[in-house]
């Protein structure tokens, strides 16, 4: 496996866990914003984390070979008869 | 009486556009349920989040919030931010490829063809329409109840019903995905704002600070849950991360893929859909935690949002704000009336011999009597059945097209694979679904309540199925964990066991996988010497 393919797939794995935020499980403090209970914040902020390795994985992963796809059958059925 | 104004002004708005795409359609079934393959990438963004979201987003977020806290968000709504876009960048790029080149316009067909199968494709395509009507029906019920509660009762429930199937239905006849995809612009924009101005009203109109409801719930032992996740169990949360998958595999969000004009239009989708499910979810769950205090003891804790919006916003706002709800609920629906009619029509009615006899315009045709008489029948059934059964199927097919994710994986990046695989893994996910159906109804009367300890449903089986207040639990997970995991296996194994596909057509599906991983200017070895060569 190629080092770029191996560092996108820890990239996706390590945002994968920072899901699991057992450490916010029962703290309702600090509030952030003064009105925004910690486990909210947190995954709302994972919500921009999930963005960014989205943004990160189109810049270094796109399927750039897709993008001069062509038509080859207008329709299966009218190829199958 | 103003909100129902203002929510009529905004049902005119779509008729008119449906008209309007009625205008520019063509009488073949690719413009019809396609768009013609040609939408652009902003209205892709913005059809493809339509088609997702249903009315849950808003008002069942917040209800849940109201009963369950903010555990809620990471629940749903962050795993979501996570997976779909995942699925999104990895299949639904494939599948739009694939459509491209072969003219495939539902997964069914795509199945058919990769498999060299019909029966078995009939199977996954049952099992597919059993799992997706009970959600559009659901919809036209979640419509139906909106537009009774914005009127205060003045909409009768069996008219709100009405009204919202006859909007559906003349927007889908007329305008097909065109009329679709013009309308979800709209409506997207429209409830992506609907957060944001319902959290500045309500906060503009309270005599205290969100900061200090938020304090008096979590220093209050009886409500320090909503704040915190203490009483949602951390093997449910995990288990609940696997729900997510089964976006790409609900048949109206793998047609809309197959409709973008570029693969590239999938680039601003993928970055975009954390972020606008963050601007929908984390006002409604926080206003729906904010609710609880505000508005104790509601019976119908879903229709929470609507009671602060009742009580905090000028009218003429709230019926604006309604429009955004009811938005929500059309965005998904348009797409679930005009997804079952195209895999009637192609799935069933063409491949059966249909198209051969009736053509394409009679193809168009069959496609426009199939959304009159489905949606009258999905409106008949939303009048005479209880909500709570088609609450039960939308939650178990969650789960269904969840396990099925497994097989549209294994039809696109694994050659080996086979049809005997497929079929392995939909009578899993079949026979899970009926299990799950039977464990969670004669525990039903059992069931703890709310902050209780989960029961053993066949004491002697142990831990292995255990109710909760609203669920049936595997050693704590939720069914889809198994469901997903015996998919997997179940593909694997009876495709390892069975005879793979022909050379041509693997041939067909993996033409220059070596040019892929090597890059484009590598020379592509031919497929089928490539396929030789590694053995089967």
């Amino acid at each position: 496996m190629k080092l770029k393919t191996c560092l996108l797939t820890v990239l996706v794995a390590a945002v994968y866990v920072l899901h699991q935020d057992f450490w916010n499980w029962k703290q309702a403090d600090p509030l952030i914003f003064g009105f925004l209970p910690i486990g909210l914040a947190y995954q709302a902020g994972y919500s921009i984390l999930a963005a960014a390795m989205m943004s990160v994985l189109v810049a270094a992963a796109w399927p750039k070979h897709l993008e001069n796809v062509e038509p080859e059958v207008k329709d299966p059925e009218d190829d199958r008869s | 009486m103003i909100p129902v104004v203002v929510v009529s002004i905004y049902l005119v708005i779509i008729g008119v556009i449906g008209t309007l795409a009625f205008r520019k359609s063509k009488a073949n079934t690719e413009d019809f349920f396609l768009a013609n393959r040609a939408v652009g990438s902003m209205v892709f963004f913005l059809s493809i989040f339509a088609t997702n979201m249903t009315a849950f987003a808003i008002l069942g977020s917040s209800g849940q919030a109201y009963r369950q806290g903010i555990g809620i968000y990471g629940l749903m709504a962050s795993s979501s931010g996570f997976v779909i876009p995942l699925t999104i960048f990895f299949i639904g790029t494939r599948l739009w490829a694939i459509g491209k080149r072969f003219g495939h316009q539902t997964q069914v067909a795509f199945f058919r063809d990769r498999w060299e199968c019909s029966g078995i494709g009939t199977v996954i395509f049952a099992l597919s329409v059993v799992m997706l009507v009970p959600y559009m029906i659901i919809s036209i019920m979640g419509g139906g109840r909106v537009l009774t509660d914005i009127s205060g009762g003045r909409v009768i429930y069996p008219l709100g019903c009405a009204v919202v199937a006859l909007v559906v239905t003349a927007n889908v006849f007329f305008g097909g995905m065109r009329g679709t995809v013009w309308v979800n612009i709209f409506q997207t924009v429209l409830f992506l704002l609907f957060g944001a101005v319902a959290v500045a009203i309500i906060s503009h109109s309270l005599p205290g600070s969100f900061g200090d409801y938020i304090q008096k719930i979590a220093t209050n032992p009886k409500t320090r849950y909503l704040v915190t996740r203490e009483r949602m169990p951390e093997r449910y949360f995990w288990s609940y991360t696997l729900i997510p998958l089964s976006s790409i595999m609900f048949p109206h969000m793998a047609i809309m893929c197959f409709a973008a004009r570029q693969v590239t239009a999938f680039k601003r989708t993928v970055v975009l859909y954390p972020l606008a499910i963050l601007a929908i979810w984390l006002p409604c769950v926080f206003l729906g935690v904010l609710g609880s205090q505000l508005e104790p003891g509601l019976k119908n804790p879903d229709g929470i949002l609507l009671h602060l919006l009742t009580d905090h916003a000028p009218v003429w706002l709230a019926g604006i704000l309604g429009a955004g709800i009811i938005s929500a609920v059309m965005g998904s629906d348009t797409h679930q009336v005009l997804a079952v009619s195209t895999m009637f029509t192609k799935d069933v009615f063409a491949h059966y011999g249909g198209k051969t006899k009736y053509g394409e315009r009679g193809s168009v045709h069959f496609a426009r009597g199939f959304i009159v008489v489905v949606t009258l029948i999905a409106y008949v059934i939303a009048l005479i059945t209880p909500a709570s059964i088609f609450e039960l199927a939308v939650r178990f097919a969650f789960s269904g097209f969840a396990a099925m994710a497994p097989v549209m994986i294994a039809a696109l990046f694994w050659k080996r694979s086979t049809k005997y695989g497929a079929l392995a893994s939909t009578l899993w996910v079949a026979g899970w679904l009926a299990l799950t159906w039977y464990l969670q109804t004669i525990s039903d009367g059992t069931a703890p309540g709310p902050g209780k300890p989960p029961l053993l449903i066949f004491p002697a089986l142990g831990h292995l199925f255990e109710r909760t207040i609203v669920n049936v639990t595997v050693f704590g997970f939720l069914p889809v964990m198994p469901m997903v995991l015996g998919s997997a296996v179940c593909m694997v194994v009876v495709s390892l066991l069975t005879a793979p596909p022909s050379r041509e057509t693997i041939a067909k599906y993996f033409p220059q996988q070596r040019s892929e991983t090597l890059g484009q200017g590598a020379k592509a070895e031919p497929a089928i010497q490539q396929y030789a060569s590694r053995g089967r």
